[in-house]
């Protein structure tokens, strides 16, 4: 996985409650059997005034000029700022990989759906939680000023505004931690192998019926 | 010390390892895959050189884009005319017979929606950790299991590990007393607590469903409870095991028999929440004021009583939620303050993984029976959730019911529940659906959903809008 430190970029607003993983990708380009490639119909949806279809290409779409992400101030935005439980529906990881694809490093919302949370970790995608109030803020500063752009800074776990303001957020220290050094979970957990095979032999013994069920 | 909840006791059963900062290994018991969330971890797999940890515990089904069509599904896998779902299918037949999982393939009997085969086959029991690549997992908590919904990336860390890096949740009971009144269903029990909590009200937690109403529910209407857990935000739904669940899995295919039987019927009984436990949270419904529901925005939190009326935005004071029922009306073309049962319907769906087992079948034909769907409805959707469903269901005639009517009868898969198939919505249509998400283009570009449950979805095929079925003529 990709390692996130440091990084800078500029915020784009997402400015409605409850987005779906149906918004952030349609179920149609959930076909694909690939992880990449999904970014151009990121919100799909509402970025585009007629119906998407997977393969097709993107460039000729009309868009919606009324969707944010499609006005020139927001282009190589790479913060989302969002409303409460963002992400919320499905267990779709094609909804971190499609806002990676496109471009995006960071969220910031008030709150998020807790399976979407948890993808966005695997995917060097991270998710920080501010409060409301805070969060209404960053959505009027981000409109006053046109390339308006943070800093967020994973090491010290702040994100650091234009005028120097500095906003601490929380995170649990294995997801940081993974998240700093671009960590594979998997191999990580085998390391446990033998704390796991442990388990397993000690389980067999209570519970044998787990150990022979599908054929 | 304070008792444990029904979801310590799982927990503490599956944990291998607590680490210092939060996070814990907990054992998956069971695995289960359908082609949509599954192709980019087998890859994974592949790339790292990996196998699976344990195969026995994995089991694997086609459902989410496949045909319920039944001249394209007995052509086979290699005639789908779509190509993207074609390969996706194949990839996964492809990987199950590569790394050797046992897979039910798209016409062999057992074949069916991951949450409605896993416990008719027995592959999911009580007491399991049960984990799969789609939110809708928690439906089997239904009999106690601590299921949630993964991510691929889970999914392919579940196949390399057999275990899920995770933190606990905590303990939220929700607790419906009383007795339902007839005509009043498990569907509309979970679109009441979710009207009531909220789509975020339960994130973070795992939800216990207790008090008379659940214990008189059988296990299907459990399942449809503890499926829908998701829309109210929490990634797990349970129910204790009590006789009705022991009963339910005598006898099923992956169920242990014999000595092995009794052995787990001993553990199972002791998966209850003990009397002195603690919850977070606690939320009381009464059962017997429960009447149908009906949803009428774009988040299942926006639902209403059919004897109800379409709120009116400027009702509500809160701005942020004034403003989502302005856009949810504007989206579903509908006005505030006129009433639910005036909501037309041009088709109707009857499936998914919330209500397309038998008793759900079951309930729409006893509506359909002698009956005909209205000339204004386009077509009426009727979707076993799996092979045995289907089978079940023709051995009592139930598919003649519906023909008769003048519904379809069709092959079991997802179908209109996410639109992945040729089963849509057209821009603009109404559907009384007896599925579990009516966000903005769940069922097909443009296409307004109603969440209903299957007795409903079949009077308002009657009647060609929603409609009380306690009162259909
Ligand atoms: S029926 Fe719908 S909710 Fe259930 S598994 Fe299929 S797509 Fe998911």
């Amino acid at each position: 996985m990709r390692a996130f430190t440091v990084h800078t970029g500029l915020v784009a607003p997402m400015d409605r409650a409850n987005v779906d993983t149906d918004m952030i990708i349609p179920k149609q380009f959930l076909k694909s059997i690939k992880r990449s490639g999904f970014g151009p119909n990121l919100f799909d949806e509402l970025r585009y005034l007629d119906e998407g279809q997977p393969g097709q290409d993107c460039a000729n779409r009309p868009l919606n000029p009324e969707f944010p992400l499609n006005w020139p101030r927001y282009e190589g935005a790479s913060v989302l700022l969002a409303r409460e439980n963002f992400g919320c529906g499905s267990s779709r990881e094609h909804a971190p990989w499609a806002l990676d694809d496109y471009g995006f490093r960071a969220i910031i919302a008030p709150s998020y759906a807790d399976i979407f949370f948890n993808n966005c970790f695997k995917n060097g995608l991270l998710p920080i939680v501010f409060e409301e109030n805070i969060v209404d803020d960053l959505f009027k500063e981000a409109e006053i000023a046109e390339g308006y752009e943070l800093i967020v800074d994973l090491p010290r776990q702040v994100v650091v505004k234009p005028s120097g303001e500095e906003l601490p957020f929380e995170i649990d220290e294995f997801r940081k931690h993974c998240l700093l050094e671009g960590l594979d979970e998997i191999g990580l957990t085998l390391k446990e192998t033998d704390a796991i095979r442990g388990y397993e032999s000690q389980r067999e013994k209570t519970c044998p019926w787990l150990f022979h069920a599908i054929k | 010390m304070a008792g444990k909840t029904l979801y310590d006791k799982l927990w503490d059963a599956h944990l291998v390892k607590q680490r210092e900062d939060g996070s814990a290994l907990i054992y998956i018991d069971r695995h289960i895959l359908h082609e949509v969330t599954s192709p980019q971890a087998f890859e994974g797999l592949r790339l790292a050189g990996r196998k699976p940890w344990r195969l026995d515990v994995n089991v694997a089904t086609p459902d989410h884009n496949i045909s319920t069509d039944s001249a394209e599904r007995a052509a086979g896998v290699d005639a789908i005319p779509d190509e993207t779902s074609r390969i996706q299918v194949k990839t996964l037949d492809e990987n199950c017979d590569y790394f050797g999982i046992r897979e039910f393939k798209m016409n062999e009997m057992g074949q069916g929606i991951v949450h409605v085969m896993g416990p008719e086959l027995g592959a999911s029991l009580p007491g399991m950790t049960v984990v799969c690549g789609d939110s809708h997992t928690a439906t089997h908590g239904a009999f106690a299991c601590l299921a949630h919904g993964i991510g691929t990336s889970e999914v392919e860390h579940v196949l390399a590990t057999q275990c899920l890096v995770t933190q606990k949740m905590k303990n939220m009971l929700i607790r419906v007393d009383g007795t339902l009144g007839p005509g009043v269903t498990a569907k509309d029990v979970v679109l009441a607590i979710i009207g009531e909590i909220g789509t975020a009200g339960g994130t973070g937690y795992a939800i216990e469903f207790a008090g008379q109403v659940f214990r008189d529910m059988s296990i299907e209407g459990r399942m449809t409870v503890c499926n829908m857990a998701i829309e109210a935000g929490a990634r797990v739904g349970m129910v204790a095991v009590d006789d009705k669940s022991i009963d339910y899995f005598k006898g099923r295919r992956f169920a242990p028999t014999g000595e092995m039987w009794d052995q787990a019927v001993e553990y199972w009984r002791t998966l209850q929440s003990d009397d002195d436990a603690v919850f977070d949270a606690t939320v009381e419904l009464d059962g017997s004021a429960i009447v149908p529901q009906v949803s009428w925005g774009t988040s299942p939190e926006m639902v209403a009583p059919v004897t109800g009326s379409i709120p009116r935005p400027e009702d509500e004071t809160d701005p942020t939620k004034r403003q989502g029922i302005e856009r949810a009306l504007k989206y579903m073309g509908l006005v505030g303050g006129s009433p639910i049962s005036d909501i037309p319907v041009d088709r109707v769906f009857i499936g998914s993984c919330t209500n397309s087992r038998i008793e759900d079948l079951r309930a729409a034909a006893a509506v359909a029976k002698g009956r005909k769907v209205a000339n204004s409805v386009k077509q009426v959707l009727v979707v076993p959730g799996s092979q045995m469903v289907k089978a079940q269901a023709e051995s009592e005639g139930l598919d003649k019911i519906f023909i008769a009517a003048g519904m379809d009868w069709r092959e079991p898969g997802c179908s209109m529940c996410l639109a992945m198939n040729a089963d849509r919505l057209g821009a603009g249509e109404h559907c009384a659906s007896t599925s579990n998400r009516n966000f903005e283009g769940r069922q097909g570009n443009g296409g307004r959903t109603h969440l209903v449950s299957p007795a409903m979805a079949a009077a308002a095929a009657i009647a060609g809008h929603i409609t009380d079925v306690r009162t259909l003529d």
